[in-house]
């Protein structure tokens, strides 16, 4: 096989090479044997996404056709600027996640569980990415209920810890199922009166239908499945249960990249599909996505705030970050498109190091992590602390972080579109933020450690992809140069693509 | 002062230099932990070569030049650099100059204390003046937001230092208004201003003129001027007081001068280099704040009245004077202007000398309160003619520094016709004469009230004299800064 047909198929690679490993992984008797397959699927997984990274920057919209049947009929992939940024963060993402997985999830699982965790945690990595590629409809829901039936696998393991990971992952299984059955129900609807399936098709074919109401109607489907799958408020409430019941490692996978992918078709429907009727779509965005965005923003904040135990506490910390990624896409200029995918990759940077961190600090103490159970941790782990601190004053947004770049972008966004109300309450949430945040800090550091805290030691076995996300939340707010400008590509190839 | 120096760096290196070694500091000191001595010989030693470098970098400012230091692109049009500014070479010499004295007071402070976690206070000491460093050589408003944050949470661990209830609280406090205000308020003027004029660079005269509404000048001015929490202007002042909860040597240099300068600095500058004094002037967006900077001023004196605390006292009173300075850029006119830089550094020799005098009663004699005070002034002669010294200064009796600074708002506000201001400034002079005598009246013309022992303690006497001096020196050798205070004022 040549180079040049390795090139070709890249797509399918991405999407390909997790899916195959994946049920090599579960025959695998050794748990660590697993692992490496894992560490191998997603490292390619990266060379993938990067590669796909540097073909749509020399302005190249890769389409490729499974097994050769040409679209309308056959399966399509499509990889823009969009697509392969979202691609970068989720599989960079993943693959630290993974690395990091490497002790936690096996300190955390039974020992035979651990092969049949990383198959399933293979195939969600493989649906997340199929998400991103396909160009469509239904074949999208064949990978939401992948990578959706995989999570719930994953997140029921926590149950070895925590008897309540079972509620969660039932919960999970349950809205998930809600949310993609609304999806494929609106896909029913739109494909009754354009007879289509293939994205660009349709986003040719609907503005020519006559039934308006019918793509309101499916329209409505769509996005509201999505809503669910994305966790944007109020339809968040699988999540917080789902992130903190869930094993350390698991936890850390989702947090980084699962909602982003679901967001990411989000913007897909609104700006692709529908691109075509604007009056369809500003009826969604201004009307439903901008103020549910603002309510989840202010709701996970404070929840937040008064939530003790620290995985739950990300976990609503999670469903107002969202709020700021879907409000910059609500707002639907290109500016805003560009802050919510700066977003998504500062978050997943933000939320990745956080869960490891939390992960790290539960490995030692060998308890759920609380509020309380924190005093002292700054003087007994102080690197697994400092990255915690690194990621945690990102989240906030505190200059010289990514996180820092995301708020700029975003409230540049809002002030040009003259939303000073919207700015001001954003602000007004970052500042919130704080709050929590530094409830964590102040605990860390200032209070003196607890009596059974004396025991605890450093666990250097995570520091690398601990360090590798903390450091990138620092360098990405430095020189952030490539992400805004690969989010501006993406954002443009969004609106572009809608004519 | 800068010829003999002049062939060993070129002003770039001086930046780098004066930004570097604070940091370095910083970094260095957790290493040299176990030996005290090196430690604590950090951060005066390093305070001394930032201060030949801030000297250098002034220097060259004096000469007509910008030097200038680019780091790196953050992003497209927006470079993470420095480029100082007349006022910022006034305010970093002040920042390092000042280091070199409460750097020896701190360790004297903190040995005659027997304090614990030195090492950790000696840190993010030196890590706090490289953030007033940068602040103060920051060459955008972007830079200069950054190094404001950094600023707030590198004296976080100093405000919290003791560890107690009362501390953590405080630190709550400052916390929340500082960050709280800089994120609501003045993020969103600094990107508002980047939106209109598609920079944020300091440009003598201002870059906002054509770029916004006459009648949306007073909220953006706003938006600045509460933004900016660091300039404790009312009503969001309560975290300084909170802030005295710190060990003094955190109180004397960063809550009297390099926090606190940083914040009424940041509105000079934006009074200055953003919006222009004439055009700010014209449109007539910073009458409000004249009279909110009034209030402040003779607000914050009565409640310093009200003090027993001797270090609360000082606390009011920095309040009631950095709305002087405040005050001074809401005029709006080269005089007033002039003042103001002139008083960021008049105020801060004097009120450090303050601060350094109540700590030094403090590790010798374990007194607060100015009514324990009595009689004390024969026990530590030199402590307390410092102060008397500081406070004449601060008070704006000639032949004392503060005089200088006083003298040129005065003038700013008769240009102005703003004879109501006068009157403000000469009612406040009144009531500083009262709160800031009252301790050395006591000291040395009361009978002793109660026996204490007094400990010799010479690392904390001499910083006091030495800046005490200062504003002496101020009063006759004020020909530099007034230069550079000039060429800001243009």
């Amino acid at each position: 096989m040549s180079i040049y047909a390795l090139f070709n198929n890249l797509p399918a690679l991405l999407v390909v090479v997790p899916l195959l490993l994946s049920p090599i992984a579960a025959l695998i008797p050794s748990g660590r044997l697993a692992w490496v397959t894992a560490l191998l699927g997603n490292g390619i997984s990266v060379i993938a996404a990067m590669l796909l990274c540097s073909v749509t920057a020399s302005g190249i919209r890769i389409t490729y056709f499974l097994g050769n049947w040409p679209p309308p009929w056959g399966i399509e992939f499509v990889v823009d600027d969009a697509t392969s940024l979202t691609a970068m963060v989720m599989a960079a993402l993943a693959f630290l996640a993974t690395l990091f997985a490497g002790r936690a999830l096996a300190s955390e699982i039974a020992a035979k569980d651990v092969g049949k965790a990383y198959a399933a945690w293979l195939l969600a990595c493989g649906g997340l990415y199929g998400l991103l590629m396909t160009a469509d409809a239904f074949n999208l829901f064949v990978f939401l209920e992948i990578s959706a039936l995989a999570s719930v696998i994953l997140i029921a393991l926590g149950a070895g810890q925590d008897r309540r990971a079972l509620i969660a992952a039932y919960n999970y299984l349950v809205i998930g199922a809600v949310g993609a059955t609304f999806y494929v129900i609106g896909v029913g609807f739109i494909y009754a009166v354009t007879g289509s399936l293939n994205m660009a098709d349709l986003a040719q074919r609907i503005p020519d239908v006559e039934a308006g109401s019918i793509i309101y109607v499916g329209f409505g489907f769509m996005v509201a499945g999505m809503l669910v799958k994305a966790a944007v408020f109020p339809v968040h409430i699988w999540l917080p249960a789902a992130y903190s019941y869930a094993p350390s490692a698991v936890s850390t996978l989702l947090a980084a990249i699962a909602t982003k992918a679901a967001i990411y078709v989000l913007a897909r429907i609104i700006f692709t599909v529908f691109g075509g009727v604007p009056e369809v779509t500003a009826l969604a965005l201004e009307w439903v996505v901008v103020p549910l965005s603002i309510a989840g923003i202010f709701v996970g904040t404070i929840m937040a705030i008064y939530e003790r135990d620290i995985k739950k506490m990300l976990a609503f910390s999670s469903i107002a970050q969202i709020g700021y990624i879907t409000l910059g896409i609500g707002i639907a200029t290109g500016a805003g498109i560009a802050a919510g995918f700066i977003h998504i990759g500062n978050h997943a940077l933000i939320k990745g190091g956080l869960f490891m961190a939390v992960g790290g600090i539960f490995l030692a103490t060998g308890a759920r992590v609380s509020v309380d159970s924190m005093a002292g941790i700054g003087r007994k782990m102080p690197v697994t602390a400092t990255a915690f601190l690194i990621c945690g004053l990102s989240l906030i947004g505190l200059p010289l972080t990514a996180g820092f770049i995301s708020k700029l972008y975003l409230v540049r966004a809002l002030l040009d579109n003259q939303n000073l109300l919207i700015v001001g309450l954003v602000l007004a949430s970052s500042a919130l933020s704080v709050v929590y945040l530094w409830k964590i800090v102040e605990v860390m550091w200032v209070r003196p450690a607890q009596v059974d805290v004396m025991e605890i030691s450093e666990r250097p076995a995570l520091y690398i992809p601990l360090w590798v996300v903390a450091i990138s939340n620092i360098w990405l707010g430095l020189d952030a140069g490539w992400l805004v400008g690969a989010a501006e590509a993406a954002a443009a190839s969004l609106l572009g693509a809608g004519g | 002062m800068t010829q003999v120096i002049t062939p060993l760096m070129s002003s770039e290196t001086g930046i780098l230099i004066g930004l570097l070694v604070p940091l370095l500091v910083g970094l260095v000191t957790p290493l040299l932990a176990v030996r005290s001595l090196w430690r604590d010989a950090a951060g005066p030693l390093g305070a001394v070569v930032t201060f030949v470098a801030a000297l250098h970098v002034a220097g060259a400012v004096l000469a007509g030049e910008t030097p200038r230091l680019v780091l790196l692109e953050f992003v497209e049009g927006l470079r993470f650099e420095f480029a100082v500014t007349p006022l910022g070479a006034v305010f970093g010499l002040v920042a390092s100059g000042l280091w070199i004295a409460a750097g020896l007071f701190s360790v004297g402070y903190m040995r005659g204390n027997h304090e614990k976690h030195q090492t950790r206070f000696a840190a993010f000491y030196a890590v706090a003046v490289h953030a007033a460093l940068a602040i103060a050589w920051s060459g955008n408003l972007l830079v200069l937001f950054v190094f404001y944050e950094i600023l707030t949470f590198s004296t976080f661990p100093l405000v919290t230092h003791k560890e107690s209830k009362a501390a953590r609280d405080a630190g709550r406090l400052y916390m929340s208004i500082l960050v709280g205000t800089s994120v609501v308020l003045l993020l969103p003027a600094v990107i508002y201003v980047w939106v209109k004029t598609g920079s944020l660079d300091f440009v003598p005269g201002g870059i906002l003129a054509g770029h916004v509404a006459p009648e949306f000048v007073p909220w953006l001015l706003a938006c600045f001027a509460f933004g900016t929490g660091k300039a404790a202007l009312m009503p969001f002042h309560r975290w300084l007081p909170a802030a005295m909860v710190a060990p003094t040597p955190v109180s004397a240099l960063l809550h009297a001068v390099a926090v606190v300068k940083a914040g009424v600095f940041t509105m000079l500058a934006v009074v200055v280099y953003v919006f222009g004094i004439d055009f700010l002037a014209e449109s007539g967006g910073s009458d409000w704040l004249v009279w909110l900077a009034s209030f402040t001023i003779l607000a914050s004196s009565f409640v310093a009245i009200s003090k027993d605390d001797l270090k609360a006292r000082l606390a009011y009173s920095t309040i009631s004077q950095l709305s002087y300075i405040v005050l001074g850029a809401a005029i709006a006119t080269s005089s007033a202007a002039q003042g103001s830089a002139l008083h960021i550094v008049m105020h801060a020799a004097g009120k450090i000398t303050l601060f350094f005098c109540a700590g030094a009663i403090y590790v010798r004699a374990h007194l607060t309160k100015i009514s324990e005070l009595d009689g004390q002034g024969r026990e530590m002669p030199l402590v307390f003619i410092a102060f008397f010294l500081g406070a004449l200064s601060i008070i704006g009796i000639p032949p004392l520094g503060g005089s200088w600074s006083k003298f040129y708002l005065m003038l700013g506000a008769m240009e102005r016709d703003l004879v109501l201001v006068l009157a403000v400034l000469g009612l406040s002079s009144l009531l500083n004469i009262y709160y800031l005598l009252e301790p050395v009246q006591r000291a040395f013309f009361r009978p002793k009230t109660r026996q204490v022992e007094v400990t010799s303690q010479p690392l904390t006497v001499v910083p006091p004299v030495a800046t005490a001096t200062l504003s002496v020196l101020l009063f006759f050798f004020v020909d530099q800064i007034n230069a550079l205070a000039k060429l800001m004022a243009g």
